[in-house]
């Protein structure tokens, strides 16, 4: 990989070196993703796909490393800037990642800007203090000269110094997971006795009997075994009216009755009876953020802040305040997992509240329980087992895919299928 | 040259011991001095308390980690076949393969069932990825990958992608079109980029993230719409063979198995390790969450499976017979959790009641190897698949008239 290297940095057959303005500072010797990607395709005689890829692995292995948004090891084909790697921080060079250096890295990133390290870390940066607690003064007067002697550079050059080791660490994070640490959390972490442990495997199991259909068998009958997709057909997502077993399931758990799309259903018409129907919006539109696609997510956010947390919003919901502060406090700077506080308290909220008494209040939902169908009398013959519409299909319909009825008894349907 | 724009010596005599080795620029006093690694550590040590010495630390390691066992041990008060007398004890298990799926051309190698409880994805060695209609056995889409020994396969949770990966160190999603004549292939999207094989591969929530596993020892999250990797869990010191992702209600945890005998469980978010389990003798092979989340249980090279608590931190359980000599590459639970399935190397499946400890059933059938195994997700069957190249949809059998024999009866254990 380093001869493509060395070979783009090449002053005549290389590539075209510019000035590219980052910001206000102009950054000598950039260069677009444009240019690296086409220069590949011009020396390699490669296609752009190819070009693309290599061009991508130079830029995870750090030979290359973005000047906008550091993060994203990604080679864009388009005119965002790009550097090369000073050869002091190439990953084959024999220089031993060691927590050391990381600890004086991340410490001159706090010491240079208060509130500039990221999640990941700042969590580092405390297990690195714990560990290696004997050489902190060592690590702090070590980043405190780094800072003072890189204040004498001019500017461009301190970016490029702090592009350098930024994207240089990005990609060698050393592991920061050792015994002695772990051993100190694990020592205080609660226990929970083994009895009460094993007995709630216990309770679990004999909940869940009679809704295990290889222990206690299904109704009508199972799919598998009769070729009738009846239990499918009663079963799904928006049936008409649900089965017994399905109704008993959502009392075992408020997780049973969020994952099945009626039981939320029925949950959210008795919050709306109570008024509190915003908590389970803010709980679904949560559960879209943290799941959903990386770039809707500063959109989602906003709604979410929008509907449901601004002061005076339309559903406005009730958290308690120091949440409240924590989550507008991380708003400022949005990403997948801000809400989880908030859409934790709101969830055990529902759980601890409303779900109960739904439980108990409910007028007894209409259910059915199907007949177990009768064996057939001639053993041999064969139902016509339909195909059903893929699931790619039915997202896009609007019809219920109701089609997979078991047509009864057709004469003798030898099959071509090698089974049973 | 370009970044020539400071000189930096990174290899030389060290200014300390003056051996040639590679050096770190330092600054001592605004003095810069080059130091090597070694010496720089022992610079930095000399703020250790009188004492304290790196064998020192190594010590207290040990005395914690053996104050670690006396505290788990504090607290198991009673073993789990004790608290499973009273359960009713099962009857007899009379599975029957109600499907056989014949189509690919080499050893399957990984499968996964859609949430339409009919349909599957199967992968093999031959780099042939398949989704069939496992109801009708008939195959609705192919795709050939560029790589073989496709490890990993995964359905997304609204059934209409798949993602795919093994030796090319890439995992893959290709979204499932309606038109049977349009080539898969060419929608393909590279999602996940890793430094050795892809041994596991699933979706979270939703078809937008994938959670993969990878022999080069890590395991990471992945966007899959702009390929970004948005979280790296390392820890494990071998390759990582398998993962699992946690039921729970806060949904923020996945395991993960791998060869260095570890089962790791880990936070999404942080990408903490959270807790390890390390009673195995050999390979992890397979690691599945109980239902309720509370526990998972794991398939391992050395011919046992076991269940460890969570709650307890702990292993509770082990499934294990002396007749039994070759490793377990798969396991999962039954809907309510009482029974664990079991594919083993020596081509058989057991079946094992969880709570009891004993093996329910054995099952024969495949010709080769189990290399995977999963219950659908309604429970109704389980499915299995081979390095006989079949997979086989097996369900109970009760007395239904049909007793045709073939190639896969089965016995009582």
């Amino acid at each position: 990989m380093e001869r493509v290297i060395v070979a783009m940095q090449d002053p005549d057959m290389g590539m075209k070196m510019r000035n590219q303005r980052l910001l206000i500072t102009v950054i000598p010797h950039a260069m677009t993703g444009n240019d690296v990607i086409e220069w590949l395709i011009q020396k390699y005689n490669i296609t752009e796909e190819e070009a693309r890829h290599l061009g991508g692995l130079l830029v995870q292995y750090g030979y290359i490393y973005p000047l906008r948004e550091p993060r994203s090891l990604l080679l864009r084909s388009d005119d965002s800037p790009y550097r090369f790697q000073t050869p002091y921080f190439w990953t084959s060079s024999r220089w031993p990642a060691t927590e050391l250096d990381y600890a004086i890295y991340l410490a001159k990133k706090n010491i240079r800007k208060q509130g500039e390290l990221v999640d990941y870390e700042k969590e580092n940066y405390s297990i690195l203090h714990k560990r290696i607690n004997h050489t902190w003064d060592f690590v702090v007067m070590q980043a405190r000269e780094q800072l003072r002697a890189s204040k004498q550079r001019r500017k461009a050059d301190r970016i490029v110094l702090e592009c350098q080791e930024q994207a240089y660490w990005l990609i060698n994070k050393p592991c920061v997971n050792m015994p002695l640490y772990y051993h100190y959390t694990t020592l205080g972490r609660n226990r929970v006795k083994s009895s009460i442990c094993l007995e709630s495997f216990m309770k679990y199991s004999e909940q869940y009997l009679h809704h295990d259909p290889i222990m206690s068998g299904c109704l009508p009958s199972n799919p598998w075994i009769s070729d009738d997709t009846s239990h499918w057909t009663i079963n799904t997502d928006m049936v008409g009216i649900p089965t017994r077993l399905r109704v008993e399931r959502w009392s075992f758990s408020f997780m049973e009755l969020l994952n099945d799309s009626m039981g939320r259903r029925e949950f959210m018409i008795y919050l709306e009876k109570e008024f509190s129907a915003e908590n389970l919006c803010f709980w679904v539109a949560c559960e879209d953020l943290r799941h959903g696609e990386s770039s809707k997510i500063i959109l989602k956010v906003e709604e979410v802040y929008k509907n449901f947390l601004a002061p005076g919003a339309a559903r406005w919901v009730n958290i308690d305040s120091k949440t409240m502060e924590r989550t507008l406090e991380g708003i400022k700077r949005p990403h997948r997992f801000i809400m989880d506080d908030a859409q934790m308290h709101i969830y055990f909220l529902m759980k601890k509240d409303s779900y109960p008494r739904n439980l108990t209040s409910r007028t007894p939902t209409l259910a059915i329980v199907p007949q177990e169908t009768k064996k057939s009398v001639f053993p041999f013959m064969r139902r016509q087992r339909h195909s059903s519409p893929s699931p790619a299909m039915v997202t896009q319909a609007t019809e219920d895919d109701g089609k997979a009825k078991g047509a009864g008894p057709t004469g003798t349907s030898s099959t071509t299928n090698s089974q049973i | 040259m370009c970044d020539q724009t400071f000189l930096a010596i990174t290899f030389g005599p060290c200014d300390s011991c003056s051996e040639n080795r590679p050096l770190m620029n330092l600054y001592i006093k605004t003095e810069p001095i080059n130091y090597c690694s070694l010496c720089m550590e022992i610079m930095a040590c000399q703020g250790l308390a009188s004492g304290e010495t790196l064998k020192s630390l190594k010590a207290e390691s040990e005395t914690l980690r053996k104050k670690l066992e006396e505290e788990r041990k504090k607290l198991h008060d009673v073993e789990l076949e004790k608290v499973a007398e009273k359960a009713e004890a099962l009857g007899e298990l009379n599975m029957k393969t109600r499907r056989t799926l014949k189509g690919h051309g080499n050893k399957v190698l990984c499968m996964d069932w859609c949430k339409d409880k009919r349909r599957i994805v199967s992968s093999s060695q031959d780099g042939k990825v398949i989704v069939w209609d496992a109801f009708t056995t008939n195959k609705e889409h192919a795709v050939t990958m560029p790589t073989t020994w496709v490890m990993a396969c995964a359905y997304a949770p609204s059934g209409c992608a798949i993602a795919c990966g093994g030796l090319d160190n890439k995992c893959s999603v290709y979204p499932l079109s309606l038109d049977k004549d349009e080539n898969l292939a060419a929608k393909k999207k590279s999602v996940a980029m890793h430094t050795n094989y892809l041994s596991g591969c699933t979706f979270t929530n939703s078809d937008m993230q994938i959670l993969t596993s990878s022999g080069d020892g890590t395991s990471a999250l992945w966007d899959v719409e702009s390929g970004q990797l948005l979280q790296s869990f390392h820890g494990h010191s071998a390759d990582v063979l398998t993962l699992d992702l946690a039921p729970s209600e806060t949904g923020n945890t996945f395991v993960s198995g791998g060869s260095d005998k570890k089962a790791n469980v880990w936070d999404l978010r942080s990408g903490q390790n959270v807790q390890s389990f390390d009673t195995h003798d050999s390979d992890i092979n397979c690691v599945k969450y109980y239902p309720s989340g509370d526990a998972f249980a794991s398939a391992s090279d050395d011919s046992t499976c076991r269940l460890f608590d969570l709650r307890a931190d702990r292993e509770v359980s082990i499934y294990s017979k002396d007749s039994i000599m070759f490793g377990a590459a798969s396991v999962d639970f039954s809907l309510s959790g009482r029974l664990l399935f079991a594919g083993y190397n020596d081509y058989t499946i057991n079946v094992w009641d969880v709570l009891k400890g004993t093996r329910v059933a054995i099952l024969f059938g495949h010709e080769n190897r189990v290399s995977s195994l999963r219950v659908s997700p309604d429970g109704t069957a389980f499915c299995s698949g081979s390095w006989d190249n079949t997979l086989r949809v097996r369900q109970e059998g009760r007395g239904v008239g049909r007793e045709l024999k073939q190639g896969g009866t089965t016995l009582y254990g």
